[in-house]
């Protein structure tokens, strides 16, 4: 179990990483989800052992591992970009672990052959790094890192370096090869729907803190404050009257503040709420709509594609209870505005 | 957090920082010193006045006045030969390239002293060129400026133009730019950076060149270097030559630092993308020309210099080279040129080793990455501190060498290790320079990738660096080795009668009346600029980037 108190790490006095409380269990995957610029690889990075906290504790199983040096950690990084060694072989690369402890022969040809079928990848152990695509580069990077059952593997944005398509099957795959070694995971990621993908906890950090932390369900729920809601894919946070106006409408109790996915709103015969479309686009699965509604102001919603309603057409909508997340007082600020997605 | 942490990046950095920092603080910074103090002290008491008096001299104006004056005219005809050269070198592909590439590439690393004699051999009376009458003009030292460092604009810029990318070019090609217009709106703006470090550093080389200006001067032009040397062993005045060793360090510091901001940034080591060279096509008439000249006038001075040592008495012989086994006519010589060789050559494998393990370690310190601003600042100034040798004249540092370390507790006088240790140091800038590039482009995380996967320090080094530089390292070597073979301002100091290197012999055989004399000299010079040539034939074949790329 990965336990982080107070964690804090500094660049020459500029605070990167401020006072970061984190648990970690063994067997599961936890995502550090934040902007760019948030610490949250610095984070990472101080965990590996990169970095030096300049203030907090950060142990392993009840034990400090301060003073303790990245090779000694026991826990394998896995880079945004790979960092395979292009002089070594995939099977060398992936061997390269087992190597250092000392493994020989056979046994290491196994356990090589035996990760790269799991990465997908079997057959490939004669290849060289630079004749692999980019998503073969990362699964063998992905497999070298697991190739000493590390107790912890860290992984640094492991998929962002790839194109939309390969990053959303990679992410699943992540998930069932993660699960399949029983493998525990610190995953940095600025992509939520990665984060969702591979995670079973979520910290949400901003300036350095972790603003929120929780089973990825719960936070995805229940965002803390309007800035992370948005950053969780939150389409808009509504405030005051307009936020009564559309819980009222998905029959649920009145709050300060919501916030909104883009498909919470649908047309609907019998929605109780009437809006006004003020531009349409279609999507190979539904049109996506913004529409005026009295009391609530210009909002998304969605339509079946049988259904394409022009501009200045009324339409009923329903709103789906699911897709509203009810922000806590707490994470208010004094003066309510209306925020959106930049 | 425990001691260890804390302290174990300073400490290791401190160990491995504490031998080149000793050896660069004994060998170099004494002896420099040692010279100025000898300057600056006169009789006992501190006297600057004096050096202010030898900076006020005429003659003094006279030699300034010309250091600069040549290096700066070489330094343009250098850049302008050497341009098309680079492009047509690096940028096209055409049977016999490499060949042509490397060929430009050995002036730079002939011995001064053997370019001196070729272009004697190729101006003076006798010679092919003699109809010009340019012996001992100041037309002759430029030319010997140029042919020397033309190579260093090929290197610098050719591989700039290397790792262009060629798609700004083929934009404003799209947008109607003609081939000249792409060349000066997109090109050359591109390369200005690659252009103006390569011009600071032959500019630099210009400025502090020795035996080119020596053997080619005379006693009618003298540049600050020859000045120094002169003041110092046939005048004996020191105070003037501390004066003009303090006034070139302040000057070629200043322009290292010019130079090091301009610095074109490093291509990186491990990725760098190249675009494909393409085959000549008809705008690159004018280039390949340019470069054709070019090839015929570096190759003029060598080709005048073999066929001269192979012309006895107006027929063909072998006797210049069968003499080099006796010691001249008049006895010239205290050994046969064959012992100087055997001597030349032991101490550039002592000067090798030495360079290299010193620049590697050097190298290391300064390309780690650094955690702190202080850790940072520690690294780029000793950086600076070991590109110290390229600022100060291996005259200086060879007179230094002899007037400090000749007395207890350092008494090398009759150390083996004298000759090998200058000649190292005067080499260390060109070992690092070649190695820091290619350790500074590889990326930190494999390292840290590596130290994850449970590899030590050693380990990390083993499988991450080790594999990128094994081949500038060797570069490295090859480069360091000629240098020393050639190496010439400091050794004329240092070696001892009996066992002169080389250039050391055939300075003094030029020197010397009687026809054979000069003949052997011819002879000498071929065979070292033969050895010279094998030696650099075969670090070009190690295709490293950073080789003599300052």
């Amino acid at each position: 179990m990965l336990t982080l108190d107070d964690v804090s790490v500094d660049y020459d006095g500029v605070p990167a990483v401020v006072d970061v409380t984190l648990d970690l269990p063994d067997g599961e995957v936890l995502a550090v989800l934040g902007p760019s610029g948030c610490g949250k690889s610095t984070l990472l990075r101080a965990v590996a052992g990169l970095e030096t906290p300049s203030a907090g504790r950060i142990g392993w199983d009840g034990h400090d591992l301060a003073g303790v040096p990245t090779h000694k950690r026991g826990f394998a990084l896995m880079f945004q970009d790979g960092q395979l060694f292009s002089h070594l072989t995939v099977g060398r690369n992936v061997g390269y672990a087992l190597r250092i402890r000392r493994v020989r022969g056979p046994q290491v040809e196994r356990r090589v052959a035996e990760l790269l079928e799991l990465v997908g990848l079997a057959g490939y152990a004669g290849r060289l790094p630079a004749t692999l695509s980019g998503g073969e580069r990362q699964r063998v990077a992905l497999a070298r890192s697991l190739a000493v059952e590390p107790r912890l593997i860290l992984l640094d944005e492991p998929l962002s370096a790839l194109d939309a398509g390969l990053r959303e099957r990679l992410a699943a795959e992540l998930r069932e090869i993660l699960r399949a070694a029983g493998t525990t995971a610190l995953m940095v990621t600025h992509d939520h729907e990665e984060a969702f993908t591979v995670a079973d906890r979520l910290a949400v950090m901003r300036g350095g803190r972790v603003v929120q932390s929780g089973p990825i369900a719960e936070v995805w729920r229940g965002p803390a404050d309007p800035e992370t809601a948005l950053f969780l894919g939150y389409a808009r946070v509504l405030h005051g009257d307009a936020a009564g106006v559309l819980l009222g409408a998905a029959a649920m109790p009145p709050a300060p503040a919501v916030a909104v996915r883009r498909s919470a709103l649908i047309a609907s015969p019998d929605g109780p709420l009437l809006g006004e479309v003020v531009s349409g686009r279609a999507t190979p699965e539904q049109v996506r709509l913004v529409v005026a509604v009295p009391g609530v102001g210009e909002i998304d919603a969605v339509a079946p594609l049988d259904l394409h309603p022009g501009p200045g057409e009324r339409l009923r909508l329903a709103v789906e209870a699911a897709k509203l997340a009810v922000i806590p007082a707490g994470g208010l600020p004094a003066a309510g505005a209306h925020s959106r997605d930049p | 957090m425990t001691l260890g942490t804390r302290w174990s990046r300073p400490l290791t950095l401190a160990g491995l920082a504490v031998v080149p920092v000793a050896v660069l603080g004994v060998f170099f910074v004494l002896p420099v010193a040692g010279m100025l103090h000898e300057g600056f002290w006169a009789d006992g008491s501190f006297d600057p006045g004096a050096v202010l008096e030898v900076l006020g001299r005429p003659r003094v104006h006279r030699v300034v006045w010309f250091t600069v004056w040549s290096a700066t005219v070489a330094t343009v005809v250098a850049v302008l030969l050497g341009l098309p050269a680079a492009h047509a070198l690096h940028r096209l592909r055409f049977p016999g390239r490499d060949l042509v590439r490397a060929a430009l590439l050995v002036p730079f690393v002939l011995p001064t002293v053997v370019v001196g004699v070729a272009f004697r051999q190729l101006l003076g009376e006798a010679g092919p060129l003699g109809f010009l009458r340019l012996d001992g003009t100041a037309i002759a030292i430029l030319a010997g400026l140029v042919f020397f460092n033309v190579a260093l604009v090929i290197r610098g810029v050719g591989t700039a133009w290397e790792s262009l990318d060629p798609r700004p070019a083929e934009a404003a090609a799209a947008l109607g730019a003609g081939p000249v217009q792409v060349f000066w709106t997109v090109t050359l703006p591109a390369l200005r950076p690659a252009i103006v470090s390569a011009a600071s550093v032959v500019f630099l080389f210009c400025a502090t060149a020795f035996g080119v200006v020596l053997t080619l001067g005379g006693l009618r032009y003298s540049s600050v270097e020859t000045e120094i040397y002169l003041l110092t062993t046939n005048l004996l005045d020191l105070q003037a030559a501390a004066a003009l060793s303090i006034l070139q360090l302040v000057a070629v510091a200043a322009l290292l630092l010019v130079a090091g901001r301009l610095r074109a940034v490093p291509g990186g080591g491990a990725d760098r993308v190249v675009a494909r060279p393409r085959r000549p096509a008809r705008g690159d008439t004018a280039a390949l020309v340019a470069t054709t000249v070019l090839l015929v006038l570096v190759a003029a001075p060598i080709a005048t210099l073999v066929s001269g040592s192979l012309h006895v008495d107006g027929g063909w012989s072998l006797d210049n080279y069968r003499a080099l086994t006796t010691d001249g006519t008049h006895q010239a010589l205290l050994v046969p040129v064959t012992d100087a060789l055997v001597t030349s050559l032991r101490t550039a494998v002592d000067a090798t080793w030495m360079s290299l393990s010193m620049g590697l370690l050097v190298a290391f310190v300064v390309t780690r990455r650094s955690r702190s601003r202080a850790e940072r600042r520690v690294r780029s100034g000793l950086d600076g501190f070991f590109m110290l040798p390229l600022g100060v004249s291996a005259v200086t540092l060879g007179f230094g060498f002899l007037i400090t370390l000749d007395h207890p507790p350092i008494d090398l006088r009759d150390s083996p290790f004298l000759v090998p240790i200058a000649q190292a140091l005067v080499a260390l800038p060109l070992v690092v320079r070649t190695i820091v590039p290619v350790l500074a482009g590889i990326n930190d995380r494999q390292r840290q990738a590596a130290a994850s996967l449970g590899a030590g320090p050693l380990r990390a080094v083993l499988t991450v660096d080790l594999p990128v530089v094994w081949k500038p390292l060797l570069a490295a070597s090859g480069f360091a080795f000629a240098a020393s073979l050639g190496e010439f301002g400091a050794t004329s100091f240092l070696a001892r009668d009996d066992h002169p290197t080389v250039p050391i012999v055939i300075y003094r055989l030029i020197g010397h009346p009687g026809p054979m004399n000069f003949g052997m000299a011819l002879a000498a010079s071929v065979v070292l600029a033969a050895t010279t040539t094998v030696v650099m034939l075969v670090v070009e074949r190690l295709r490293v980037p950073s080789v003599g790329a300052f």
